[in-house]
């Protein structure tokens, strides 16, 4: 039973069923790896104790009715958990221990899993890296000098060095698909509105949306499943009849209309993206898909909308921590003002404050007009694109990022350069959209790769088909030495 | 346009976040190549573009007014940095 992390979730489920493992022995096997992982810094919290006690109940009184039952599951540090910190990566959240527990959590619970630990992210899920985390950067496990993506970096390392079966993050420009196009591993950021928002630590609202990180895509449909669904208590949560996901997965994709933007062919492109796309399109094409053509002439103005729509959003949102309600306090300042500025410039880090000053600026009297309403234009354009797409094709696939995973403090110097990361997977959060990233190759540095299917509003059913399908032809397998241990 | 130092200044009073002086010419460098490059969106006419404030196809629900939480004070305070029973501590405001 030595290799039961390597295995899939799905694989884990059916061992756990048919009792060929136990829920401890299966928790034991992934804090022994946690305890022997730390050069990661995946984790910010870990609940050991409180998932053996979980595990041993379980195992008392088995019940596998549910999708998840028996499994311990570590959570990005942004979804906030009953009586376990939830720090968001920030100081200013460093002493914050909820009372209550996210929807989309307590959902994974009611589904027989239980918590293993908080996955260390960028500082309020802002950066690309997970360099900008209050706790320090977080490593990928293909390589020690490199950066796991972000901001769902902890849950990326994490998941790909077999610490916890699978994982959630969330995605507000690209946040659970560059992570898992960096680490080999299957990322899917929802259709705006299937995952419930409330409890998850604010960065943009109209973008934020929580999805699975996993090894495969029939993992990442019954991830899906068990963490989907409408909740009174977000305001934007749609109201449908839950699917299926996992039941419903099916590899037939032939006749299934694929668009290929030809935006998304960018200017110093790596070789190796086109090549990757290329073998991507003709994988397709061999399982019976149509590959056509398309257009998304917005496209390169997704980042500069995102630029200011995000960090207008953040500014707002940020502004609850003030120092007096929950959160770090600075003991500097004469007065009431001065306690505010200092706390909140001793709390946040650079890239937040940097967020939060763009976004005070541009929804500020006078510039309101020339920035945020431009945006919220320009955003307007960006989604039409993809509405007159969807009436030809049934799903588009694109690169997930413009190159594999970077080196450690390779653009930290330059918020533009570490922004240009996101350029493929930004407009569809602007869109509101359901996109899946898939392992698809590696570079010809032995780094991963993934693809990315964007689907229509709430037609995650067919990308996942689709992944699935790519999947079982692409023969692509993570195999990564664990020279951390 | 450009952003200089007081511009910046002025927008992080508004935004409550005190500036370390040593800091303010390094920010004011990332903010410019950033709004530079947000600036990039002034090649698009949109005037007749109804700007997009949903992405949902649906309009916020209300519920009833009725209370469906409460009675819950000592779950409010717990994180509290400085409390004194039932309030939250602040620096004196009032002379």
């Amino acid at each position: 039973m030595s290799n039961i992390t390597n295995q899939s979730l799905s694989e884990i489920l059916e061992s756990i069923k048919s009792k060929k493992i136990s829920s401890l022995e299966l928790t034991q096997a992934y804090i022994k790896n946690i305890e022997n992982a730390k050069k990661l810094n995946a984790f910010v919290t870990t609940t050991f104790d409180q998932a053996l006690e979980n595990a041993k109940k379980f195992d008392n009184k088995p019940n596998n009715e549910h999708l998840l039952s028996g499994i311990p599951l570590a959570v990005k540090d942004l979804f906030c958990t009953e009586n376990v910190k939830t720090t968001a990566g920030s100081n200013i959240l460093n002493n914050f221990v909820p009372s209550y527990e996210s929807t989309v959590t307590k959902n994974l619970w009611n589904n027989g899993a239980f918590l293993l630990g908080k996955l260390n992210c960028d500082e309020f899920a802002m950066g690309s890296s997970n360099e900008t985390s209050f706790f320090g950067n977080v490593i990928n496990p293909i390589g020690d000098h490199l950066v796991p993506g972000g901001s769902s970096g902890g849950s990326s390392s994490a998941l790909a060095a077999d610490l916890t079966p699978a994982t959630i993050g969330t995605d507000t420009g690209g946040s659970i698909r560059q992570p898992a196009s960096f680490t080999g591993t299957v990322g899917l950021k929802p259709t705006y509105g299937l995952c419930s928002r409330w409890g998850i630590v604010a960065f943009a609202s109209s973008l934020d949306q929580a999805g699975p990180m996993t090894k495969t895509v029939n993992d990442c449909s019954i991830m899906l499943e068990a963490m989907s669904g409408f909740d009174e208590k977000d305001s934007t949560s749609i109201n449908k009849k839950k699917e299926s996901y996992s039941k419903n997965l099916k590899d037939n994709i032939k006749g299934l209309k694929i668009g290929i933007p030809k935006e998304y062919r960018v200017d110093n492109m790596p070789k190796e993206i086109d090549e990757l796309w290329e073998k991507g399109k003709k994988i397709l094409k061999d399982l019976g898909a149509q590959l056509i053509d398309i257009s998304l002439p917005h496209t390169k103005y997704a980042l500069p909308t995102y630029y200011i729509v995000a960090p207008a959003e953040a500014s707002s949102n940020l502004a609850r921590y003030d120092g007096v309600r929950y959160g770090y306090r600075s003991q500097k300042g004469k007065d009431l003002i001065e306690m505010y500025e200092n706390t909140r410039s001793e709390g946040f880090g650079d890239e937040v404050k940097r967020r939060i000053l763009i976004g005070t600026y541009v929804l500020s009297s006078g510039y309101y007009d020339a920035y945020y309403l431009k945006a919220q234009k320009v955003r307007q354009l960006i989604k039409k694109d993809f509405d007159d797409s969807f009436t030809k094709v049934d799903a588009i696939l694109t690169p997930s990022t413009p190159s594999s995973a970077f080196k450690i403090g390779e653009k930290t110097n330059d918020p533009v350069s570490m922004y240009l990361n996101d350029i493929f997977t930004v407009p569809v959060n602007l869109a509101g959209l359901p996109a899946l990233s898939l392992p698809a190759g590696l570079d010809k540095q032995g780094y991963p790769l993934g693809l990315q299917l964007i689907g229509k509003a709430l037609d995650e059913q067919k990308i996942l088909n689709i992944g699935y399908a790519f999947e079982k032809n692409c023969g692509y397998k993570n195999e990564i030495k664990k020279w951390w241990s | 346009m450009s952003l200089d130092k007081e511009k910046i200044k002025h927008v992080a009073k508004l935004a409550r976040i005190s500036v370390d002086e040593a800091k303010v010419d390094s920010l004011t460098k990332d903010l410019n190549s950033i709004f530079k490059f947000i600036e990039q969106l002034n090649e698009l006419n949109t005037d007749k573009v109804e700007p997009l404030t949903s992405i949902l196809n649906q309009s916020l629900r209300s519920r009833k007014d009725e209370i469906s939480d409460g009675k819950i004070r000592e779950k409010i305070l717990k994180n509290s940095p400085k409390k004194n029973e039932e309030f939250f501590v602040v620096p004196k405001v009032v002379e």
